[in-house]
């Protein structure tokens, strides 16, 4: 007789889900599911509205990366509209999505994973969070609310406010930078660059203590997929898409994202709200991809900006880094913040960031538009059609985390393996559990309100579901 | 011209004979809520926001079609009217769709006002969610009927200002809906001259216009007083 461990819900992630352990009689573990147990349905809502309202619904997707809905949206209105957005525009969306990478990225990994990873995955869960991480390094934790500070700032002198802004709309944006504002966000610039050389140096430092982690959480062969510009470098905004193979070889290269659909196709399990996406020529579930920080520096020629390809060539030297450990995504969001910051600082020397030429105006001239941009966690699609007079028929999101559903419960099985003893359940082991999921940083939902506050309760139930075992974290 | 003087919220006001209690008040700066009136247009008293207490009179009036008297004493923010008017919203905000976060006028928005200053943080009714269209057939404007809160102001602007009547509404009570023409997509209306004044009197984001993104909408109504004030004054001022 076999058993089920539960962990439910899983903490500091960013939404709504659970994961359960399958256990064999000798107590090893068989499998283990990541389940996403929340429903948004934004999809099936929005039909009917107008196209044009699309970035401003899109943007409630979510709270921590609202930009990049409101961009992939924008986007896919532009092509609804069929026009081609003005410089200054594209520079606008360009800073606000860098801004949103920059502060999404710092709640991750500060936020989220740097209490696993300062105060170690078995320290006393009631002080494993950020708040742990400051009474253990005060100037650390404040640097790391500050990165997230900077760029919430930066979206909001574009757009009015930090979360969901209705900045974004087909034909381009609402509104540019002042001169005023632009100078308030190059005096953030130093401190970042401070703040993320400590964080870099810090992760650098500790890395070789996570040996194990390294080796067994979410380490496998796998697809990566992300978006590059012409030359193969870094691109964040608009690119085409690569894929590449766990050795290094490109699969792919040169995929428009506006033809995601004839080499992405999505499954659905019984168990999971969230969809599993796969690369269409490897069929399901060997179609498996990662997409995000991880994939995008695998991916990538080079990043493009001196700093942070410093750090890549780094990256990309460590002995035993052959580019398929999840648990390195933290090291590569690390990089993508220096860079972030490194192309924040070049887009407000650009004289087109103040400039009011923002929008360009249109009607709806094509029934589908398809908008792609890099989100945080990964490539996103939004994919409209509408009617003939401009409103929403059929509306499909591919969002980044779905992207990396797959690979996200064969780390958790993988991880589970090897660190779960199902006879003897500790709160540090199933930690690692979930520290394979947070290694992805999923966006769940929308909100921050997981950060470890809400109670953990892990079940151990034999087949017939009498309960064996049961620890409850409050 | 006879002039009336009354007292309003304690305050000595005065009025022309036939003046509405509202205008008095509000020349006078009592401003009492309204949703239907607007300046310019005929008055319906269909929003009932504008009810206010009559010393004498057991039933609360309209202020925007109870002429001045003399020596009247009217209160206009008693809190029984206040629950009144909280009420009304409520109703408003329950009959159809408002999502304020993703509507065209929000932050710009009479009624997401009214329910602010009446500190509505919730309904206390059960939301109707009826199934509303939106119709953008029309080239430059659309209509959401999840937004509308039937005020009447676009079926008056358009008849006595645009001499159009266009827009006329149909059904009863909580199937009422404003409509074009005899029912017909905005799109395909004979009588409409796309002149937009409907647009701009709407209080809320029902009628819009198209391209528009959330929170984008601001509505501009100097036109009222100009063409008003040119018809029966003969000055052409703004």
């Amino acid at each position: 007789m076999g058993e089920r461990i539960v962990i439910s819900p899983v903490t500091r992630i960013e939404g709504h889900a659970k994961i359960s352990i399958y256990v064999d009689d000798e107590g090893r573990v068989e499998s283990a599911q990541f389940h996403v147990v929340e429903f948004r349905g934004f999809e099936k809502f929005c039909e009917g509205r107008p196209f044009y309202e699309m970035p401003g619904i899109m943007a409630r997707v979510c709270g921590i990366c609202p930009v990049s809905h409101v961009l992939a949206s924008s986007k896919a209105g532009d092509a609804i509209l069929g026009v081609e957005i003005t410089p200054a525009a594209k520079k606008a969306r360009r800073l606000m999505n860098y801004a949103q990478v920059l502060q999404s990225h710092a709640l991750s990994f500060f936020h989220l994973s740097s209490p696993d990873l300062l105060l170690g995955m078995d320290a006393d869960p009631a002080r494993r969070h950020i708040f742990g991480v400051a009474a253990e390094d005060e100037d650390f934790a404040r640097r790391g609310i500050r990165l997230r500070q900077f760029g919430q700032r930066v979206i909001e002198l574009l757009g009015g406010k930090r979360i969901h802004p209705s900045w974004g709309a087909p034909g381009g944006v609402l509104k540019a930078l002042t001169e005023e504002e632009r100078q308030e966000v190059a005096g953030w610039i130093p401190e970042a660059y401070k703040s993320m050389e400590i964080a870099l140096e810090r992760f650098k430092a500790i890395l070789d203590g996570f040996e194990q982690e390294v080796r067994h959480i979410g380490n496998f062969p796998s697809l990566f997929m992300g978006t590059v510009d012409e030359d193969g470098y870094m691109e964040f905004y608009d690119g085409r898409l690569r894929i590449m193979d766990s050795e290094g070889n490109i699969v792919a290269d040169g995929l428009k994202p506006w033809r995601y659909e004839t080499f992405l196709a999505e499954a659905s399990e019984e168990w999971s709200y969230m969809k599993f996406p796969y690369y269409k020529p490897m069929g399901y579930p060997a179609g498996m991809y990662r997409v995000g920080p991880l994939a995008r520096c695998n991916v990538v020629h080079a990043i493009g900006t001196p700093l942070a390809d410093r750090e890549l060539r780094e990256f990309r030297q460590r002995k035993w880094v052959v580019r398929n450990e999840s648990f390195l995504y933290h090291w590569a969001r690390l990089i993508e913040m220096l860079h972030c910051v490194e192309r924040i600082e070049e887009l407000i020397d650009d004289p087109d960031i103040v400039s009011e030429h923002v929008r360009v105006k249109a009607d709806r001239n094509h029934e589908v538009g398809i908008g792609s941009c890099e989100a945080p966690r990964g490539t996103l699609f939004h994919h409209y059609e509408v009617d003939e007079d401009g409103l929403i028929r059929k509306a499909n999101l591919l969002i980044a985390t779905a992207q990396n559903n797959l690979a996200m419960n064969k780390t958790v099985e993988q991880a589970a393996k090897h660190f779960v003893n199902g006879r003897r359940l500790e709160e540090g082991m199933l930690n690692r559990v979930e520290a394979g999921i947070r290694c992805y940083d999923p966006c769940l939902s929308c909100s921050t309100h997981a950060i470890g506050q809400m109670p953990l309760v892990i079940e151990l139930r034999g087949r017939d579901g009498e309960l064996l075992d049961r620890l409850a974290r409050n | 011209m006879s002039v009336k003087t009354l007292t309003i919220d304690g305050k000595m006001v005065t009025g022309a004979a036939g003046e509405s209690i509202f205008n008095a008040a509000w020349n006078a700066g009592i401003h009492i809520p309204r949703l239907c009136h607007i300046g310019g247009l005929s008055d319906v008293g269909a929003c009932r926001l504008c009810l206010v207490e009559i010393e004498g009179q057991p039933k609360l009036a309209a202020s925007c079609l109870t002429p001045v008297e003399e020596g009247m004493v009217v209160r206009t923010n008693t809190p029984r009217l206040q629950a009144h008017r909280k009420l009304i919203v409520e109703l408003l905000l329950a009959e159809r769709n408002h999502i304020c976060s993703v509507c065209v006028q929000n932050g710009n928005c009479e009624l997401q006002d009214l329910a602010e200053g009446l500190g509505i943080d919730h309904v206390r009714l059960r939301y109707q969610f009826p199934r509303l269209g939106v119709d953008t057939s029309h080239e430059r404007f659309g209509i959401d009927h999840n937004r509308c809160v039937l005020c009447t102001r676009c079926v008056r602007v358009c008849d006595e200002v645009e001499g159009a009547h266009t827009w006329d509404v149909k059904g009863r009570g909580r199937n009422s809906m404003v409509i074009t023409d005899l029912d017909e997509p905005w799109g395909q209306s004979e009588t409409c001259t796309s002149c937009g004044k409907c647009v701009q009197v709407c209080p809320t984001g029902a009628l819009f216009e198209k391209g528009k993104t959330v929170a984008e909408s601001r509505k501009d109504r100097r036109f009222l007083k100009y063409i008003v004030t040119a018809r029966k004054e003969h000055q052409w001022i703004r």
